[in-house]
């Protein structure tokens, strides 16, 4: 199998391009790398939920619309995992919900969604809190309206917003404070 | 939420915002939703869908998606009548449907075969591939078209015609004698489109017969027992060969109470190929599987000149699909649509809905709502406001003359509810204080002045919700009730099991906390287990805000019937008779010697060590039938800007006060308030199923279908007014459908009232902007005058 004949058969033109149909791809997901032969149609949210094992990050529309999906690429870059082949992700980083508690302790993102009833099914919210974090590291201090056009990406069918971005605010508080107790962290 | 802190009594466990137990295992990315769960050696599957609405099937070849690597098999009609499972029963027994097209489609993605394959991307790949030749047949999706017969969709069925069933209760020669002597009368029709709950999560199974031959069935299912005895019903297998175990949800809102034919034909594939197999639903799939609503009602209120109600009348076309699928109660064909006459006496009414079968999904499910409850909010609360343009009054003063009265509690309708209790003025007063009424009068009068369009739009609903009694409810036979188990271990710690299936909505907290406050224990010692039939009892589910009116009163009557038992053990303890005890303060205690007492942990642990004469252990299981509904109800305001040159409308307030009765977690009741209120906005301005007119669906991913996200979604205002239910065992009603059920109506009466300067009288939802902009433009054109 070294072509993709499944794409011949539905009469795909892929001349002048070698595609194999299996490829080597390593990951570091949360701080581990992840090596597997795998499609090179694969995408990468299925890798990560049945490569790597981490189903903590959902598939929930197959069209990036709803982010249930989104993961941090190579630092804080939220990303549809499933907009992404694991092939692109080859050798780079990714962090997903999985890599938020430490210890048994939870992320302030995570503490503040659950103070602030920021969940009801859970299915939305750990893409809900990877933007969340990535929003947080663009824009340590975001008004409401930046924080709702922060999250426009990742729908909720369950909790109405409000308490998501009341979440949100108190993660920001909570991250800016120990922050400003700790300057290296700020630095980094 | 202050309200509900000085209308209810101070409790121990309810009434207090507790945290959510089960969140920290979805927060950490630990929840075991349906695709999480893969067993060994487990085969994927993936469905072939129609292009056409209407076609004949003249082939099937599946020769070349047999060549793809990993193919293992694939099923069509054939096969599956084979096994004598061509078909199943819909959940109201009235109708059933096919599992994959037989002879041929009736909608478009109708389910045609199932392809089995080694990887999921092989069994989408055999689903590319499999040849279906189709003779395409006249489409017919209206269903005032399907009326006529010339084109008869369902000739399996006995009898020959499109018309599905009749409907109707009340009395219509008294209606239409009151009608006629009004002195006013209103006519409209209204639409509420079709719809779908798209819950994020979509629908998926696992099926694995185990080493003992018995069926192990991973499903996200809303109702996981009446599954295991539908399944018993479709496939022939013994019940007791059936173990269906629904895992966490992302969201259910009724798409997951109905047995797609993808679970019938990963079973029958588990069986024929001996090995597991997973079906997981595509988005598209999701969409095109099942709708709510697509009702066309035409509404008549006839009212004396000072705005005294004196009788209604409904008619409605009701466009069920292809396959009369509804999730609706035998009793009742239509639902709870005769909660139509609302919060408001009307001495006369008379409802009748004739459904009709058409070339498009199949459904009807119950949408965040209690069985077409929606339809029927919706339609007399936009009828009342026009009523009140008509009358010339404030749509306030209209409701409040007509509001059924605190002191008329039970009150029989016309249409054959017993209302349990409400205020439905006082909930109101709460509302108009709440948001300034006087004030935005005021401000609308002064910006009218000015020629722009501003709106204030009421609903002031009652809901129906607690199905249900069984002498009314049932879904295929099976009555409704539900089961609760609670076993109480030495320590004082428990665990609680229920028939219902939390999707979000925290029966893990409020279930520990009722249970709690009844027996004097932490809530947080409660273990929540549901959703697995082996280990809980039985029970119909959680939909239609059924679990707090019938799980939750049969979790408080258990814990009261353990507390019985606790009071003999207690009584050995105390070295006194059981009736010289009282239950005070959460202990027990002897009557008159306040030092004198146990608590219920003590009670515990001699459950186990030192029980007496009495039976050891402290553990039970009741059955709760209900004797009524509950009717929980609200006063929601909603406040628009309509910009005059776009259409596009803004919502710049929405209050919603909700009286549910006695509230057990207000975080989660607001939390519930703020979700629900999301849907029905969505519902007003944004989604629709909609078809052109080759019957092709124009609403199958969330591109098309409109999802509200954060930066459109309004930002909700909240409040509760309490008025327990009676007949309750701790007085709750419901709260979760509530904000879907009401709000539309408010959001359309705030927009309809935004453009009423210009003479518009009603636009069927959803009220995109484009819709609103033509209505502007052509009120202009035709009342150039009011410019």
């Amino acid at each position: 199998m070294t072509k993709t004949q499944n794409m011949e058969a539905l009469g795909a033109d892929f001349a002048g391009i070698d595609v194999p149909n299996i490829v080597t791809v390593s990951i570091r997901i949360n701080g581990k790398v992840v090596t597997r032969a795998v499609p090179s149609r694969m995408l990468l949210v299925h890798f990560i939920r049945e490569e790597a094992g981490l189903t903590g990050t959902h598939v929930g529309c197959d069209s990036s619309s709803c982010g249930v999906c989104t993961v941090l690429l190579d630092g804080s870059t939220p990303v549809k995992s499933c907009t992404m082949f694991a092939v692109m992700a080859h050798g780079r980083d990714v962090k997903t919900v999985e890599s938020l508690a430490v210890g048994g302790t939870l992320h302030p993102v995570q503490q503040a969604f659950w103070d602030q009833h920021g969940l009801q099914c859970g299915y939305c919210t750990p893409g809900m809190m990877m933007t969340a974090l990535a929003l947080l590291e663009r824009n340590p201090n975001p008004s409401e309206h930046d924080i709702r056009e922060g999250l426009s990406g990742n729908l909720c069918r369950c909790t109405g917003y409000n308490n998501i971005v009341k979440a949100v605010q108190q993660a920001a508080g909570a991250m800016s404070a120990s922050s400003a107790a700790d300057p290296s962290a700020a630095d980094d | 939420m202050t309200e509900i802190k000085t209308e209810q009594p101070e409790k121990m466990a309810m009434g207090r915002s507790m945290k959510r137990k089960e969140d920290p295992r979805f927060l950490q990315g630990k929840g075991n939703y349906i695709d999480d769960i893969n067993l060994k050696n487990q085969l994927y599957m993936a469905l072939v869908h129609s292009p056409y609405p209407h076609a004949n099937i003249k082939d099937i070849d599946s020769s070349a998606a047999m060549e793809v690597p990993g193919a293992v098999a694939v099923v069509t009609a054939k096969e599956l009548d084979a096994h004598g499972v061509g078909w199943l029963p819909t959940f109201h027994g009235l109708d059933k449907q096919m599992v994959l097209a037989n002879g041929k489609v009736l909608y478009q993605y109708q389910e045609v075969a199932a392809c089995y394959a080694e990887t999921r991307e092989a069994a989408y790949d055999m689903a590319e591939l499999v040849a279906v030749d189709y003779e395409p047949l006249e489409v017919v999706n209206d269903p005032y078209k399907a009326m006529t017969d010339e084109v008869l969709l369902r000739p399996d069925r006995e009898a020959k015609t499109n018309h599905i069933y009749n409907w109707n209760v009340g009395d219509e020669s008294g209606t239409d004698a009151a009608l006629a002597a009004s002195d006013h009368v209103i006519r409209q029709h209204i639409t509420f489109p079709r719809v779908h709950a798209a819950p994020l999560e979509p629908c998926g199974c696992v099926a694995e017969f185990d080493a003992m031959g018995r069926l192990q069935f991973y499903v996200t299912s809303q109702a996981p027992h009446v599954y295991r005895t539908a399944l018993f019903m479709v496939l022939g297998i013994p019940e007791d060969k059936i173990r269906v175990i629904s895992p966490d949800l992302g969201g259910g809102f009724g798409n997951k109470v109905p047995i797609y034919p993808g679970y019938v034909c990963a079973i029958a594939g588990a069986l024929v190929l001996q090995r597991p197999v997973k079906w997981i639903e595509t988005r598209t799939e999701n969409m095109t599987s099942s709708f709510a609503r697509d009702y066309h009602m035409d509404i008549e209120i006839g009212a004396s000149t000072d705005g005294t109600l004196t009788a209604l009348k409904v008619n409605t076309v009701a466009d069920h699909g292809a396959f009369d699928a509804a999730a609706d109660p035998t009793k009742y064909p239509a639902g709870m649509f005769g909660v139509v006459t609302g919060s408001y006496q009307f001495p006369h009414a008379f409802a009748n809905l004739d459904a009709y079968f058409t070339n498009k999904q199949p459904g009807g499910v119950a949408y965040r709502c209690s069985f077409r409850v929606t339809e029927a909010s919706y339609l007399i609360e936009r009828a009342m406001d026009i009523l009140a343009d008509d009358l010339k009054m404030d749509p306030t003063e209209l409701r409040r003359k007509n509001f059924i009265r605190k002191d008329q509690f039970p009150y029989q309708t016309p249409l054959n509810f017993v209302y349990d209790s409400g205020d439905y003025e006082h909930t109101m007063d709460v509302a108009l204080e709440k948001i300034g009424y006087t004030e935005l009068l005021k401000e609308q009068a002064e910006k009218r002045a000015r020629g722009e369009l501003m709106g204030i739009g009421f609903s002031t609903f009652t809901e129906v919700t607690g199905a249900g009694p069984s002498k009314h409810f049932d879904i295929l036979g099976i009555k409704m009730f539900d089961g609760a188990e609670i076993r109480i271990h030495p320590s004082g710690s428990g665990i609680i099991r229920t028939g219902t299936k939390s999707q979000g909505q925290g029966h893990e907290t409020t279930w520990a906390q009722i249970v709690a406050e009844e027996l004097g224990l932490d809530p947080q010692n409660f273990i929540v287990e549901e959703g697995d039939t082996d280990t809980a009892p039985y029970g119909l589910g959680t939909y239609a805000s059924r679990s707090t009116p019938v799980a939750g009163g049969a979790l408080a009557l258990a814990a009261r019937k353990i507390r019985e038992k606790a009071r003999k053990i207690a009584a050995h303890l105390l070295e006194v008779g059981e009736h010289d005890l009282e239950w005070k303060d959460y202990k027990f205690e002897v009557m008159g010697v306040p030092g004198q007492s146990v608590t219920m942990k003590e009670v515990a642990f001699a459950a186990y060590t030192n029980p007496g004469d009495n039976e050891p252990g402290l553990e039970t299981t009741l059955y709760y039938d209900p004797p009524n509904m509950v009717f929980p109800h609200g006063t929601y305001v909603a406040v628009v800007d309509v910009d005059r040159e776009t259409g596009e409308t803004k919502v710049r307030r929405f209050l919603a006060v909700d009286d549910a009765g006695t509230i057990i977690n207000p975080m989660i009741v607001e939390g519930q308030i703020h979700g629900g209120l999301t849907e029905g906005f969505a519902i007003a301005f944004m989604q629709e199923i909609a078809y052109d007119e080759a019957g092709n669906n124009l609403a199958t991913n969330f591109t098309d279908y409109l999802v509200p996200t954060s930066l459109e979604s309004p930002h909700w205002e909240t409040a509760a007014t309490c008025t327990p239910s009676p007949h309750h065992p701790i007085g709750a009603k419901s709260v979760g459908e509530s904000p879907n059920v009401g709000s539309p109506a408010a959001f359309v009466n705030a927009v309809i009232d935004a453009l009423s300067p210009l003479g518009v009288r009603h636009i069927d939802m959803p009220l995109s902007r484009e819709k609103v902009w033509a209505a502007i433009r052509n009120a202009e054109q035709t009342h150039p005058a009011a410019d």
